[in-house]
């Protein structure tokens, strides 16, 4: 019995970046791999899938996880907003816009995965200090920045979206 | 064709703010994909019906291969293949490489792919098999039985130099000037640089310091994970996507490996996350190609991150001795330095480059530098990010700060004095032309950073260092194909994979060179089928190199355009001007969108082209500063201020140089306070994750401060040098001399992590109180 269950794939039922979403999972896929692999949603990157990383970052019901240490049946009635799901229907989110603006990717593979920590860090706080800011987003690594520009632009888009900008 | 002299080029000008477009700062083309998940990384493609791949790693660091037994692996239901080094090409005595890489044999570069009757280091590759799904594929992995003869594991330099060592391979000898040892040894190769004469430099010294550095295997640390992804066609011809940092390097090992004809073989670009040198070289696409031969279905592959770091291009670890003399009035009178670098299983590190950079930032009459390249049971190294300069500069610039130290000098009048400046020779040559070292040191002197005081409250230990760096910047080859679009927009094709903005870079020549807007340039990264031969991305060479390609197509779009307006008018082309984007010729007058409509109506095709080999050296120079505090008690080290002053020559797209200044200088703080590879006594790798290798996060540094300096590169049409790598190089040097400020001890170690630092200070207070 528990072997069957293993070995055949669950039926998940979720909610990603606001449509009701089906899948079909094995129990040991990640909910990285069907973001990626079943549901082309590309966006997040596998960088180290054990969570050091966080270029697979999602929100998951209001938190920010990594999605490789998520198993996908785990995401079962969740509501789930990967980077695919940042950008509204007029646009680009503020977040997006300065770090266009700031020059805060380079090569762009790690810029999702902040992206959405920094949308999971304004969500909850909307004026960070700048020591916040790089507390917040200590999990996500970049490599090609050196991090200046990237905590630059979250602290102008966390001013612009206060109206400051 | 070699670029010997300019024909049509844009004057010079000495700052990129005397432009419309270069020195600029729009949003990149790429921008907005980046940004919302749209761009399209080598993982992110499939094919209708692939399968995965999987490697199965050797578990030692040095064992015989007695056999491979594949049996179970493809009993496995949901396996479509299973391929050892018997499915590659038997690679005899052929070479290949190309890019910055040297020449190499392709035993080594197919027995690094997989492993030819030995494996070589822990995680080297044995076998690979596609299936079903990447589990599966993981599990078959595990299946495949290898019968072992563990051997004793060679991981040391010195230990592997040594005649008596256990031998990596029995057939290899030292290579010095073409002439092979007779004894076989790890030592590859050996590399000698002499100039003058030392014995009599150091004899007219005041001051000689000899100093021996040692330094831990790094790794490039790139976050996208290795891939490929691999598509035979029915008429035998094989299409592979996968990010690297140069597709047509791609394309003539996946040709050698497999012994397939080049012209059969396509590699598409996709975008890249990251590389600094280690995606210079092929991995996985071979296999992927050999298994998708095997299996009839496409076989898409990724590594693991375990595995990037057991496996792939970490940069050599080794030693330096430098030695260096200095009169009483702070001339240089001599230098000498010898250094082992790790290469790895297989020949090659990047020890040469290291030799030829150690005395760089300096005039020097007498230097003798010596540079072994000796394999060891470590991954194959490769570059990284102005490889090898990092390790030896730190060296030589530790040694300059001891220097100045002892004849009460100070440093940044030291570097003035002795500055390699245009017409120095530099050791292994060539002659530098107008460089800006010395300016980059003027700078570093008025910058605000060097003119103010480091506060030390009591109870602190604090301190500022200052080093410099070169790195040479080669132009090699590159293409561009520019094509006019009807609505005046032209596609800008080109073979330089973008791994940091050098898109927007390329076509902002492009446009500046024909007076058009930036957003009047599409810039494509295009595959080998597409575009003209063009080497890595990589030497910081790409907006030197690829731009001036660009330049040359738009010069060649603009002799085409007015040929046909010519055409078009009923005029002679050389009545037809063309200035402020506008053709003019006997009363008649259209702008560059009215002539692309014009000529698109008179069903002409417009399409530039350049292939350039820019022959003269780019040449870098960068002075760093520091200041940190170290915490006496754990041994930690806190950087507490930043900046990186580096000549760009001009400043291209100046967001992104800011942005090449900062990273390289938070990689250089990496390696100089975190990053090693530990492994145990057995050869095997105890710290693959990103947990336990340790590269900088936000919250291990803070803004790094730039200033670009720009000393007009006079080989490249706009004043390019290239900016990619130099701002790795002076960090851990920087930071040691700001320790050794804060309290008192000479670091020689890399990395300085905390259990280093404090042991030096407990020993220190220990010794104090005996």
């Amino acid at each position: 019995m528990a072997t069957e269950i293993l070995s055949g794939k669950v039926h998940v039922n979720t909610t990603i970046n606001g449509e009701s979403t089906d899948f079909l999972a094995e129990p040991r896929e990640s909910l990285l791999e069907v973001l990626r692999e079943t549901l082309g949603l590309t966006g997040a990157k596998e960088g180290c899938n054990d969570g050091n990383c966080g270029a697979c970052n999602v929100i998951m019901d209001g938190r920010l996880v990594n999605s490789c240490c998520v198993l996908a049946v785990e995401a079962s009635g969740a509501d789930v907003t990967t980077i695919e799901g940042i950008a509204g229907p007029s646009g680009l989110h503020p977040l997006q816009e300065k770090f266009l603006e700031h020059a805060a990717l380079q090569c762009g593979v790690c810029t999702p995965g902040f992206l959405v920590s920094a949308k999971a860090m304004l969500d909850e706080n909307p004026d960070p200090t700048e020591d916040e800011v790089r507390w917040w987003l200590a999990g996500n690594l970049c490599r090609c920045t050196g991090y200046d520009k990237i905590v630059r632009a979250v602290l102008d888009a966390a001013a612009s979206m206060r109206g400051e900008g | 064709m070699a670029v010997e002299t300019r024909e049509e080029a844009v004057t010079i000008k000495h700052h990129s703010e005397d432009y419309s477009v270069v020195g600029t700062r729009p949003v990149r083309h790429d921008g907005v994909d980046k940004v919302t998940g749209a761009a399209r990384y080598g993982a992110d493609v499939s094919q209708p019906g692939q399968i995965y791949g999987a490697v199965t790693r050797s578990p030692h660091a040095h064992a015989r291969i007695r056999s491979i037994d594949t049996s179970k692996a493809e009993a496995l239901p949901g396996v479509h293949a299973v391929i050892t080094s018997d499915d590659l090409a038997d690679p005899g005595d052929k070479v290949t490489g190309g890019g910055e890489a040297t020449a190499v044999p392709l035993k080594y570069k197919s027995g690094n792919v997989l492993a030819r009757g030995k494996a070589l280091y822990h995680g080297h590759a044995i076998a690979a098999v596609a299936a079903v799904d990447a589990h599966t594929a993981g599990e078959a992995a595990e299946l495949i039985e290898v019968d072992y003869e563990v051997l004793p594991p060679v991981m040391d330099v010195r230990e592997a130099m040594k005649s008596d060592s256990t031998l990596l391979h029995d057939d290899l000898h030292t290579d010095f000037a073409g002439e092979m040892s007779e004894a076989p040894s790890n030592i590859a190769a050996k590399f000698l640089f002499e100039e003058g004469d030392v014995e009599a430099g150091f004899a007219e010294a005041a001051v000689v310091v000899e100093r021996v550095f040692n330094f831990a295997t790094v790794h490039q640390g790139y976050i996208e994970n290795h891939n490929a992804l691999a598509l035979w066609h029915g008429d035998g011809e094989l299409t592979v996507w996968c990010s690297s940092q140069g597709h047509f390097t791609i394309r003539a090992e996946v040709a050698d490996i497999l012994d397939v004809p080049i012209s059969k073989v396509k590699v598409i670009p996709t975008e890249i996350g990251g590389g600094f040198g280690g995606k210079t070289t092929c991995y996985l696409e071979p296999l992927a190609a050999a298994l998708a031969r095997k299996a009839g279905r496409p076989v898409k592959m990724t590594m693991a991150r375990a595995d990037i770091l057991k496996a792939t291009g970490p940069t050599p670890g080794g030693y330096v001795r430098v030695k260096m003399g200095a009169d009483s009035d702070g001339n240089l009178t001599a230098a000498e330095a010898d250094m082992g670098f790790e290469a790895g299983g297989f020949p090659g590190s990047v020890v040469a480059a290291g030799c030829m950079c150690v005395f760089a930032p300096y005039k020097l009459s007498n230097v003798k530098i010596e540079g072994y390249d000796v394999v060891v049971n470590r991954p194959k190294t490769h570059a990284y990010r102005a490889p090898g300069a990092t390790q030896a500069e730190f060296a030589s610039e530790t040694v300059v700060d001891e220097i100045c130290e002892q004849l009460g000098i100070d440093v940044l009048d030291f570097r003035t004095k002795n500055s390699a400046e245009e017409g120095t020779w530099r050791a292994g040559g060539p002659a530098y032309g107008r460089i800006g070292h010395i300016e980059c040191v003027e700078a570093a002197r008025n910058s605000e950073h060097w003119q103010s005081t480091l506060e030390k409250p009591a109870g602190t230990y604090r301190g500022r260092g200052v080093a410099s760096g070169f790195w040479f910047n080669i132009g090699f080859t590159s293409s561009a194909i520019a094509r006019l679009n009807p609505d005046g927009t032209v596609t800008l094709l080109e073979g330089s994979p973008d791994i940091g903005g050098t898109r927007s870079s390329i076509a902002m020549q492009f446009a500046e060179t024909l007076g058009i807007g930036f957003d009047d340039v599409i810039p494509m990264v295009v595959d080998t089928d597409s575009v003209g031969y063009t080497d890595v991305t990589g030497g910081s060479r790409v907006t030197f190199a690829t731009g001036y390609a660009a330049h040359e197509a738009a010069n060649d779009m603009r002799r085409q355009m007015i040929e046909g307006m010519a055409d078009v008018w009923d005029v002679a082309a050389d009545s037809i001007t063309y200035e402020n984007a506008t053709f003019t010729a006997n009363g008649e007058s259209a702008s560059f969108k009215e002539a692309a409509h014009l000529l698109n109506e008179d069903t002409q095709q417009i399409i530039g082209k350049a292939t350039v080999t820019p022959e003269k050296e780019g040449n870098a120079f960068a002075v760093h500063i520091a200041d940190v505090e170290v915490d006496v008690e754990t041994g930690k080290v806190t950087v507490l201020r930043y900046t990186a002053i580096q000549d760009a020559g001009v400043a291209i797209y100046p967001p992104y140089v800011e942005g090449q200044m900062q990273g390289g200088a938070v990689q250089g703080i990496g390696w100089a306070f975190n990053e090693e590879y530990f492994y145990d006594d057995d050869g095997r790798l105890r710290n693959a994750t990103l947990l336990d290798y340790r590269m900088p996060t936000t919250l291990d540094v803070p803004m790094i401060e730039t200033i670009i300096v720009e000393v007009p590169h006079p080989g490249s049409p706009f004043g390019v040098r290239g900016v990619g790598e130099v701002p790795i190089v002076p960090p851990p040097a920087a930071l040691a001399i700001a320790i050794y400020d804060a309290v008192g001890i000479r670091y020689r170690d890399l990395p300085m992590s905390p259990h280093r630092v404090y042991a030096e200070l407990a020993a220190r207070q220990n010794g104090a109180g005996a």
